[in-house]
């Protein structure tokens, strides 16, 4: 059951990713990513990372798209104007780069030379104690600087989204 | 390893980043709770200089300690003190520079201050942290916050095209960056340095593709922040479009930081594996020295100078690297201080000779500055040369610790171009020096407002660079004890 679950999310993520990437209507493509998400958050689930997967689910296509789509409808994209291409003799080197990068990498991992290194935290002993408190365990002890200084990250982020786009400071 | 210890949860440790973040967000509430009209805010630079200043004592206690704090996140030892004390003489300086700049050009906002301060805190982040989440966030902190200062003038065009032209390349950096750790993480399993140093040494010195993949997306994200060659295509935009107090700083701070996470991942982690990416450094160093020099020579505007300049200095700072023996670490240390000095003196002095609206920028707008203003031009002369590296000053020490670690470790090429290098660029700094003293002036200097803010920056980058140049043994004393841990 779970192989087969894994092939249809996977394939149904890249087909709505290829849709996102060729649809013209702007909120179309934000709902196709949405869409895309949610079945990443499937594969989430099927690696045993329920928390990651809910929190995929509660922040990227809940509040992160949803703010996508606020975005869209205030600028008001328009749909039917024709986009110019700026930089039309990219196009050909772009695809051959593309396609080179996608052989290279299928060959490194057909050739098993991308070996990872399994982690301490196998799923058995996620299982023994609990994703959610696993993760809470971490952010508060060996990651808890990182942790306590990303507030200083959003802190300068929102700063600069005041003073860069208000319209008078 | 003496004196030694390992805590696990130590506050103290990261005091001078407390009180720089508090400092920064008291400067933001005294600015919304002051009446007072824009030009008038001061006082926000004199507080920020006293959280630059208790910040800098509080650091100075920890000299000659050394202590992992954070369950090892964190790292206090001689190394990350100099650093320390780097960024935050480049955030004072920087400030001293600011307070009238600010005022002429209309940003005397609180967050100006704010934004230093924060992103002197991710500096310090960089250079002490012992594993890449840490040096991975403290990039971030001070990316995002040189981001928006780059592009503070907010009415002037070109302030907006060189901030999101920053932005947008350092997102894309930041990435490669990233995904880089990701990869190393993916193959040591683990992102500590030390252990990952570990791992390395278990597999007999061998890395798999995996972590070789990894250590090449690293390299491209830190040479972006250290503006090395092939990534070095934003510089002279964004310096030239910033204002120029903050092109002051971030010619400097990042730099520096850049380099003290260069150094502690390559040196700590990757220091086994040397023969695996001295290659790749010593073309990326070569590289970045020619094009900056050579480029440099055709530039006419001073600050578009300055870049392509700062470029060439990221590439001799790359030669060091590439030796990886113990005098090429502490010929770093030196090298970024007088660097500080004397980059900081000569970005003061373009602040002094222009006038409102960034105008006056050009080279030949110094002409003739020595015949009414001997002390401006005899200053600007000092540290010109300094940084084309003639003798008795900062930049001639640096440059000869650089090129000596270079040959001590076999590198005679390397710095046989180096030196090429540096002849090159005498011409361009000459260029100006001539144009101050033979040319006669070609403008009216409108009374020049030397406040005592920017008199004192002016004088304390002189006593450094003259200091360095002369005096260099204390200071390279300092900087050789500071890489004792390292390896």
């Amino acid at each position: 059951m779970e192989p087969y679950l894994f092939y249809v999310m996977a394939a149904t993520s890249v087909v709505a990713a290829l849709y996102l990437i060729f649809e013209k209507n702007p909120v179309f493509c934000a709902l196709y990513l949405v869409f895309s998400f949610i079945n990443i958050a499937v594969l989430y689930v099927l690696l045993e990372a329920q928390f990651i997967a809910a929190v995929q689910v509660i922040v990227y296509t809940g509040a992160i798209m949803v703010l996508f789509l606020f975005v869209i409808m205030l600028l008001m994209v328009d749909v039917k104007k024709k986009q110019k291409d700026d930089l039309p003799f990219q196009r050909i080197p772009a695809m051959v780069m593309g396609f080179v990068l996608l052989v290279v990498m299928g060959l490194a991992i057909k050739s098993k030379l991308f070996q990872g290194r399994e982690g301490e935290y196998t799923s058995a002993k996620v299982e023994s104690i609990g994703h959610t408190q696993l993760i809470g365990k971490l952010l508060f002890t060996d990651y808890l600087l990182p942790f306590e200084m990303t507030s200083i990250l959003l802190f300068v982020a929102v700063i600069g989204a005041i003073i860069l786009a208000k319209r008078k400071v | 390893m003496p004196n030694t210890s390992i805590m696990t949860f130590n506050i103290l440790s990261i005091l001078p980043v407390l009180i720089l973040a508090g400092f920064g967000m008291m400067v933001l509430v005294v600015d919304v709770l002051s009446s007072r009209k824009m030009g008038e805010k001061n006082f926000l630079a004199y507080l920020s200089l006293i959280g630059v200043v208790i910040a800098a004592f509080l650091s100075k206690n920890f000299t000659g300690t050394t202590l992992f704090s954070f369950y090892g996140a964190y790292t206090i030892d001689n190394y990350s003190l100099f650093f320390q004390f780097v960024f935050l003489l480049c955030a004072g300086l920087t400030i001293l520079i600011s307070k009238n700049y600010v005022q002429r050009e209309n940003i005397n906002y609180g967050e100006y201050y704010t934004l230093i301060l924060f992103s002197t805190i991710g500096m310090i982040l960089m250079a002490s942290g012992a594993d890449l989440l840490n040096i991975f966030i403290g990039l971030e902190i001070m990316s995002i916050s040189i981001y928006i200062l780059v592009g503070m003038k907010r009415t002037r065009l070109t302030s907006n095209e060189a901030s999101l032209k920053y932005f947008l390349l350092g997102a894309f950096s930041t990435g490669f960056l990233l995904y880089g750790i990701a990869l190393v993480y993916g193959a040591t399993g683990t992102i500590s340095l030390r252990q990952i140093a570990v791992f390395i040494a278990g597999k007999g010195g061998v890395l798999d593709p995996l972590l070789l993949a990894g250590m090449g997306l690293i390299i491209v994200g830190i040479g972006f922040k250290i503006a090395s060659a092939p990534f070095h295509a934003w510089v002279p935009d964004v310096y030239e479009g910033a204002p120029t107090a903050i092109t002051a700083f971030m010619a400097v701070g990042p730099k520096a930081a850049g380099f003290a996470a260069f150094l502690r991942i390559f040196f700590i982690a990757f220091g086994q594996v040397h023969q695996d990416w001295e290659k790749i450094i010593w073309i990326l160093a070569v590289l970045t020295m020619t094009t900056g020099n050579i480029i440099a020579l055709i530039q006419t505007n001073i600050k578009r100078m300055l870049a392509y300049s700062s470029i060439a200095h990221a590439g001799y700072l790359l030669i060091a690297l590439v030796a990886a023996n113990n005098m090429s670490v502490s010929a770093i240390l030196f090298y970024l201080l007088a660097y500080l000095f004397m980059n900081i003196g000569a970005f003061a002095i373009v602040i002094v000779i222009s006038q409102k609206e960034d105008s006056f920028l050009k080279i030949s707008d110094f002409s003739g500055l020595a015949y009414k203003h001997p002390r401006l031009a005899i200053a600007m002369t000092l540290f010109l040369l300094s940084m084309a590296g003639i003798p008795p000053t900062a930049g001639f020490v640096g440059k000869f610790y650089i090129f000596s670690s270079a040959i001590k470790s076999g590198y005679v090429l390397l710095a046989i171009i180096g030196v090429i290098n540096s002849v090159i660029a005498v011409f361009y700094y000459l260029r100006v020096t001539v144009a101050m003293y033979m040319r006669g002036p070609e403008r009216e200097f409108q009374p020049l407002t030397l406040s005592p803010f920017i008199f004192v920056a002016i004088i304390i980058s002189i006593i450094g660079t003259i200091q360095l140049g002369i005096f260099p043994a204390k200071v390279l004393e300092i900087a050789q004890r500071s890489i004792l841990l390292l390896r």
